[in-house]
């Protein structure tokens, strides 16, 4: 003898109307024959059967309603199978229930130390992001560079000079222009092992791609239970130039800093783009790794040390101060230390943080900062609303909120998309004065 | 040299060679195992068992099950959410499969990819993709992969003719013809993109021909016979293998339940289905040929009852296995260190 169960038809069902029977007792029944129509808030559904037999009993009536998931409806005799087992709640671990995650506790606050790297040399950012692809294509033959004009041209932005030469067209690889196919194509490399660096002309572009960074990339390490992930960087130059107008000039940040499963990187000086990049590339994980068209020809002092690499996830205090700390990243850094200079002449010692990292943030050396200074400015070229401001300000109120002397302050773009005009675009992005007179008002 | 298209779809072998009398044994035996997992999975749905989404594969086997007959080891296998019988078919456990799809912690995923979202490394099967197209431009990157390590596996990438429309699939065919990578496009062409017929979602139905504007070989194949498409996708695979670039294949199939648990299937006629199922089962027509080749009723019976018992192990285990410990919740969103 074996039971029909009201069937579930949807994800969300929980009762419904048996509509017809289209099967009588003494019916012989084979899998897959219709037995009967149920009606569910969404649909009227057609019930196949699985087991075969002859129907015996119809237990609930055809027009009756609210007939519960799972109920009795009728039985079948014959057959080789066993009674279906009526539905046995899932055995449930003993360990309690997940809370809402409490904020994570930083350690007890101490004061970054950077390690000494010792002897450095004048480099631009350009120079430093090549020669971190580089030495580390040198040491693992499963490190690739991909991406539009990367090969024969040299690199848009000339990043990738010269590499074509040294590692051939199997290393360095161009692109037609169709992002969507060639993020998942490099994502899928890199599913089977490989280290894809996938060059974006500008992150603009990325936007096409964006399903295949979150939901391939990001979400299959999880989704598979940790057999799978993705060693893959995401490079390219993010936020704006200079009179590119609004879909060329955009600071991506806090749309990747919001996923889980991806790490958000953000370099200002050649050291960081140097030792993050080898940094990024060696993680396992997929990095997303925002650079400044505007920075590549500046000039740093960066380490010689061959093993130079920067920490992911630690940043750095780029000026030391006691009463004010502005967080900020990238080419904001820059502003925030013109600022910093201003405000010194002005009598107020601010510290300023380059995070370096987006995702994770690093809580600890803004804890340690804000618990000194009692004060706080974040500082970011993209749009204030949800912006990465939003965040450091939730996790300053979170940690430091007994040491505020001050209502958190945020500096950020103006909210409207980038303009071309001289005078309008220049209107649009932050400046030190904007740094100085949010601090200001702070005491 | 671009292929033509109509040169192309010729398959070489005449599909009722295409496998001896133990192969098509052994074929009809995985096609069965499929078939009767999916309806337990179905039962099992309708139980509040499995949850959410549930994309069942019933109809389909022959494309399959017939395709890993041309494979070996090393090569890769991806698909969309209809992915039950892809695992299956790549040899990856039905206990493991099944507890997946309850949620618990013996599944693939550890409980935590569901129905759409399962992967084996050991079995070269790298999911299970939930975004309707998203997969092609993976597999293509997996075939990139066996290009770049100058290896000789290939990449079989599945999607539906629904997914056949996205831009990233041209993408996909242009980038694997340009660099000449290892992968079998296979259009498993059911008919309807959940409730969409082919002939209302796109313009030229005849999808073998979308190979031709990337000089691509192609096939249209009768997806319910598992000998054609073996002959076919042997035909497939070499060309990768030998390193000549792409193949895609259309693969004509059918579907015979709703596009997942929730789908009333009012978009087409109770008789459309049955005539297929009638017509065209590709294990009534396997069953078929296994008689006249001497297979008798008994050893069949025999090998249906196993399958029936392995199918319900499987049900067991998953029903069994534990949901997993909340701690699970914050694993494997990054890997540390």
């Amino acid at each position: 003898m074996t039971d029909i169960l009201m069937p579930a038809l949807s994800p969300t069902m929980t009762e419904g109307t048996l509509a017809k029977w289209l099967k009588k007792v003494g019916d012989e029944v084979k899998s897959g024959d219709v037995i009967a129509e149920i009606e569910t808030d969404k649909a009227t559904m057609e019930v196949e059967a699985v087991d075969e037999g002859t129907l015996t009993e119809i237990l609930v009536a055809e027009g009756t309603e609210g007939v519960a998931v799972n109920a009795v409806i009728a039985r079948l005799n014959g057959g080789s199978e066993a009674a279906q087992p009526a539905p046995a709640p899932a055995p449930k671990p003993e360990a309690p229930a997940p809370k809402a995650e409490t904020p994570r506790q930083p350690a007890p606050a101490q004061v970054l130390v950077e390690k000494e790297w010792g002897k450095t040399k004048p480099m631009t950012v350009r120079e430093a992001l090549r020669e971190a692809m580089v030495v580390e294509m040198r040491a693992d033959k499963d490190v690739f560079l991909m991406g539009e004009e990367v090969a024969q041209y040299q690199g848009a932005y000339k990043i990738s000079q010269g590499m074509l030469d040294e590692f051939g067209p199997r290393r360095v690889i161009d692109t037609p222009i169709t992002e969507h196919g060639f993020t998942g194509m490099a994502v899928g490399a890199a599913m089977n092992g490989l280290k894809p660096i996938l060059e974006f002309m500008t992150f603009n572009f990325a936007m096409q791609a964006m399903d295949q960074i979150i939901n391939s990339a990001a979400k299959t390490l999880y989704m598979s239970g940790g057999q799978m992930g993705a060693s893959i960087v995401f490079r390219g130059a993010n936020g704006a130039a200079a009179r590119v107008g609004a879909q060329h000039s955009q600071c991506f940040a806090s749309w990747y800093a919001h996923c889980p499963g991806l790490k958000v990187v953000a370099p200002w000086s050649a050291a960081d783009a140097k030792g993050l990049l080898r940094a990024a590339i060696r993680d396992p994980n997929p990095v997303i790794f925002l650079e400044n068209e505007i920075l590549y020809g500046h000039s740093f002092e960066v380490p010689e040390d061959e093993d130079f690499i920067l920490p992911i996830g630690k940043a750095k205090v780029e000026r030391e101060g006691t009463d004010v700390t502005i967080i900020t990243f990238s080419i904001m850094v820059d502003v925030a230390l013109k600022a910093a200079e201003a405000l010194a002449g002005q009598g107020i010692s601010a510290e300023v943080i380059n995070l370096r990292t987006i995702r994770p943030l690093d809580i600890e050396t803004i804890a340690a900062s804000v618990k000194k200074t009692s004060r706080v400015v974040s500082l970011e070229e993209g749009w204030p609303f949800a912006g990465i401001g939003s965040e450091i300000i939730a996790t300053v109120v979170e940690h430091c909120f007994d040491w505020l002397d001050a209502p958190p302050a945020r500096v950020a773009g103006v909210d409207v998309p980038m303009p071309y005009a001289a005078n309008l675009e220049k209107l649009a992005l932050p400046q030190p004065g904007w740094v100085v007179d949010a601090v200001k008002k702070l005491f | 040299m671009a292929a033509s298209p109509d040169k192309a779809r010729k398959a070489t072998k005449k599909p009722a060679d295409a496998m001896s009398k133990e192969e098509l044994l052994g074929a009809y035996g995985r096609m069965l195992l499929i078939r009767r997992f999916e309806e337990k999975a179905g039962q099992l749905y309708g139980m509040g068992l499995i949850a959410g989404f549930c994309h069942l594969y019933i109809g389909q086997e022959a494309v399959v099950v017939g395709m890993q007959h041309c494979l070996k080891e090393g090569d890769e296998v991806i698909t969309s959410y209809r992915d039950h019988g892809h695992m299956l078919a790549t040899g990856m456990d039905p206990k493991g499969v099944m507890a997946e799809l309850t949620g618990r912690i013996g599944g693939y995923s550890r409980g935590k990819g569901g129905s759409m979202h399962m992967f084996s490394k050991e079995k070269g099967f790298f999911g299970g993709h939930g975004i309707v197209g998203a997969q092609v431009s993976l597999g293509t990157g997996l075939a990139f992969s066996n290009w770049y390590r100058e290896n000789d596996n290939v990449s079989l990438t599945y999607y539906g003719e629904g997914a056949s429309n996205q831009g990233q699939v041209y993408e996909s065919y242009n980038l694997a013809a340009l660099l000449k990578l290892p992968v079998v496009f296979i259009i498993e062409n059911n008919r309807y993109a959940m409730g969409t017929s082919v002939e209302r979602a796109t313009a030229s139905t005849d999808l073998s021909h979308n190979a031709a504007p990337w000089g691509m070989p192609s096939l249209a194949v009768d997806g319910m016979d598992v000998q054609a498409v073996k002959a076919a996708g042997e035909q497939a695979v070499a060309h990768c293998r030998a390193g000549k670039g792409p193949f895609l294949l259309e693969m004509k199939t059918y579907r015979y339940r709703g596009h997942s648990m929730s789908d009333p299937a009012k978009y087409r006629t109770r008789e459309e289905v049955q005539k297929m199922r009638a017509e065209h089962d590709c294990l009534d027509s396997a069953r078929k040929r296994l008689e006249e080749l001497g297979v008798s009723e008994a050893e069949l019976k025999t090998l249906d009852d196993n399958i029936k018992a392995r199918v319900q192990a499987a049900a067991d285990f998953a029903q069994a296995s534990p949901e997993p410990d909340p701690a699970e919740l914050y694993t494997d969103v990054l890997v540390e260190g």
